[in-house]
């Protein structure tokens, strides 16, 4: 019989070989999957997780991207990891993200170069006026706004919570519904393009120098969120392991009644581990909307908020580990459109691989908590 | 201008029972799970794996009943990884739900990738002879399919399982507080194993009468969330069969009547009123666990921890 024993503190090096062991299981369950599909498992595996970085063909298109797609994961997952640590749930990022990008491109709109232009609520013109030439200040402005957005939705579970006791799990997820549907609105009515015939979606940000997120260096995909990504890992990666706040976090998912005694306020946890993962998801969206989307439209968000979900567990909730699983889910993000483009292989199949490659992990953490004991009859109580 | 006068109420009672019905086959589901202390936030990907298992089995036999079935072994087998990781791999219930719905919710567009626009067989409401013809009364309750009784039935097996069955006493006894029912000898793993089970095989059914009855078609991400109410739900029922009834039949209501509004033309744009159901379930959470209404709350003691038999 095989008998579990806990660890009195979970294996050090179990918890760096986890990852790893789990992204190599997911690939061989993924080539089962793609055979499974009709289609070669190792070339399909060959073509998501080799030819984006090296092949001469496809590598030059696809290695900026992995910085494009990495950007707004890893920002998301920094801010998640730090809530998971103290054991409070926002999972609602991609609502956040929404918001942030709403608020960062209705700053920029509204000082978008078109001459004249009205203020409506529901349809009635409330007053018009000149638009001033935007400035230098535009695009701060964007990211205070982008940033302001996505802490005023997280902190709306984290005041429930602290409020009223609500849980945050449920309110912060219900609260993507909301986003979603106040995007579709933004779509077709308040920040419609006015010279668009009509269709769903806002203005071209790209068109607009001052309001534009450039790609920084030509053909790296490095952009302004690639910066604040790397920002929010350093500023992560000091506050978990150095600063005493860090400290309180997790202590209070660790042992909470110990953070209690601590003097550890679990309102005040609540309010800076929901607000700061707002904010980082909701600059995620600003960075988007400005640079590789462009616009808002209905199909704005993409599921980075939920992927950022799995990044952070990959990572193990750690920002430097986050960099690396960021990239990685990237990675199959390129290679998964680059399969689809090639191989047929349908984009779903990519999702499956994802949410796999979380379930293999969770399985194995068992390792890193867990010795396992061959155990005798006689030996069990 | 609105006409609120094309809104006619016994149409809209009857159509609450079919909108209420998916989020009360999932939430009596999870209701059972949670009383026996497992927290399992995979609502949403076991009820869009039924949808679709549900969806795929019917039309390939053409008949809706076998693809029901399908959809409960659909919902239980994605439970049972579930189970599996939770219970004998002792992994984090929040994580692996959260990692059972983004599952599901993946499996799902590939598995429905080939169905998308077809209709489903249909399913034929039971012919209660003259007790439809009653005026009112009638199209509310006796013009419906089967599976909205069966809910109904199975509401009230719950009730009674956990009320007034040796099983049932069992299973809240290990929800209450494992390490009791442990030394009492009782198997809190096989319970919650077999709970999970039924969580996901309600689960399922929850999401074919979606797409089966309620839809009826096949389009990706369609539960929209459903799954999520559900678990407030259950929340709102203080863990309590009948009152998940009645609130889900409240949230039917004002699903039903929203659409109603929108179909009737009001002047607030649809956007916003597809948000409402979302708002309401906040706003009932928010109600429910503050205040006086929060002492009422009979969360289950072990509820979300993990159980692990040392020795």
């Amino acid at each position: 019989m095989l008998r579990l024993e806990k660890r009195p503190q979970p294996s050090r090096a179990w918890i760096w070989a986890t990852p790893l062991l789990a992204v190599a299981l997911t690939m061989i369950a993924g080539g089962v999957l793609f055979a499974l599909l009709g289609k070669d498992p190792l070339a399909a595996i060959r073509m998501i997780f080799w030819d984006p970085l090296f092949s001469p063909q496809y590598a030059s298109y696809s290695r900026p991207q992995l910085l494009v797609k990495a950007a707004p994961l890893i920002l998301i997952a920094v801010g998640l990891a730090i809530g998971f640590r103290a054991n409070i749930w926002n999972i609602g990022a991609e609502g956040q993200y929404i918001i942030g990008a709403l608020f960062a491109a209705s700053v920029a709109l509204i000082f978008f170069p078109s001459g004249p232009a009205d203020v409506r609520i529901f349809g009635r013109v409330l007053f018009s006026y000149d638009v001033a030439p935007a400035r230098w200040w535009l695009f701060p402005a964007m990211i205070l706004a982008g940033a302001l957005g996505g802490l005023l939705w997280g902190l709306i579970p984290a005041i429930l919570k602290t409020r009223f006791n609500t849980n945050e799990i449920l309110v912060s997820l219900l609260l993507v519904y909301v986003a979603e549907k106040l995007l579709a609105a933004a779509a077709v009515s308040w920040l419609r393009n006015p010279t668009g015939a009509g269709f769903p979606g806002s203005r071209n940000l790209s068109q607009f120098a001052e309001a534009a997120n450039h790609e920084l260096i030509a053909n790296t995909g490095m952009h302004w969120g690639v910066v604040a990504a790397f920002i929010a890992v350093i500023f992560g990666y000091v506050l978990l392991q150095r600063h005493m706040l860090g400290f309180h976090v997790r202590l209070a998912g660790q042992a909470p009644r110990a953070a209690r005694f601590a003097g550890v306020a679990p309102a005040r946890l609540v309010l800076f581990c929901l607000g700061i993962s707002g904010l980082l998801a909701g600059l995620a969206g600003m960075f988007e909307v400005a640079g590789p989307a462009r616009m808002i439209s209905i199909d704005f968000n993409t599921g980075y908020g939920f992927t950022a979900i799995i990044v952070a567990f990959l990572g193990r909730l750690h920002p430097v580990g986050i960099v690396l699983a960021g990239l990685l889910m990237a990675l199959t993000y390129i290679g998964g459109e680059l399969a689809q483009f090639r191989l047929g292989l349908p984009s779903a199949a990519i999702q499956v691989f994802q949410g796999m490659l979380l379930f293999f992990l969770l399985a194995l953490d068992m390792l890193s908590n867990y010795r396992i004991r061959l155990a005798w009859k006689e030996a069990a109580p | 201008m609105m006409d609120l006068s094309s809104i006619n109420p016994v149409v809209l009672a009857a159509a609450l029972m079919v909108a209420a019905t998916p989020i009360l086959l999932a939430a009596i589901g999870e209701l059972v799970v949670e009383k026996a202390g497992v927290l399992n936030l995979g609502v949403e990907g076991m009820m869009i794996t039924g949808a679709v298992t549900g969806f795929a089995v019917a039309v390939t036999t053409g008949n809706a009943y076998i693809g029901m079935v399908a959809a409960v072994l659909g919902g239980a087998a994605l439970a049972l990884v579930f189970a599996l990781l939770t219970q004998y791999l002792m992994s984090n219930q929040v994580a692996t739900g959260l990692a059972l719905t983004l599952f599901g919710l993946g499996l799902s567009a590939l598995i429905g990738q080939g169905y998308v626009g077809i209709s489903p067989p249909r399913t034929p409401k039971i012919d209660f002879g003259w007790l439809s013809e009653i005026p009112v009364l009638g199209p509310v309750l006796f013009r419906h399919d089967p599976l909205v009784y069966v809910s109904i039935f199975i509401v009230a097996a719950v009730w009674w399982f956990l009320r007034h069955s040796r099983a049932g006493r069992i299973l809240r006894a290990v929800g209450e507080n494992h390490d009791a029912a442990h030394a009492l000898g009782y198997r809190v793993r096989a319970v919650r194993v077999a709970a999970i089970a039924f969580g996901g095989a309600c689960a399922g059914l929850g999401g074919a009468y979606l797409s089966l009855i309620r839809v009826p078609q096949w389009t990706e991400g369609m539960t929209a969330g459903a799954g999520w109410i559900a678990l407030a739900l259950v929340v709102f029922a203080s863990w309590r069969p009948w009152r998940a009834l009645i609130g889900a039949y409240l949230f039917g209501g004002i699903v039903v009547l929203q659409l109603n509004l929108q179909a009737a033309g009001w002047r607030i744009p649809v956007e916003y009123l597809a948000m409402s159901p979302y708002l309401v379930t906040i706003l009932v959470l928010v109600i429910m666990s503050s205040g006086r209404a929060r002492r009422s709350l009979s969360a289950p003691g072990s509820l979300g921890r993990p159980f692990h038999a040392a020795g």
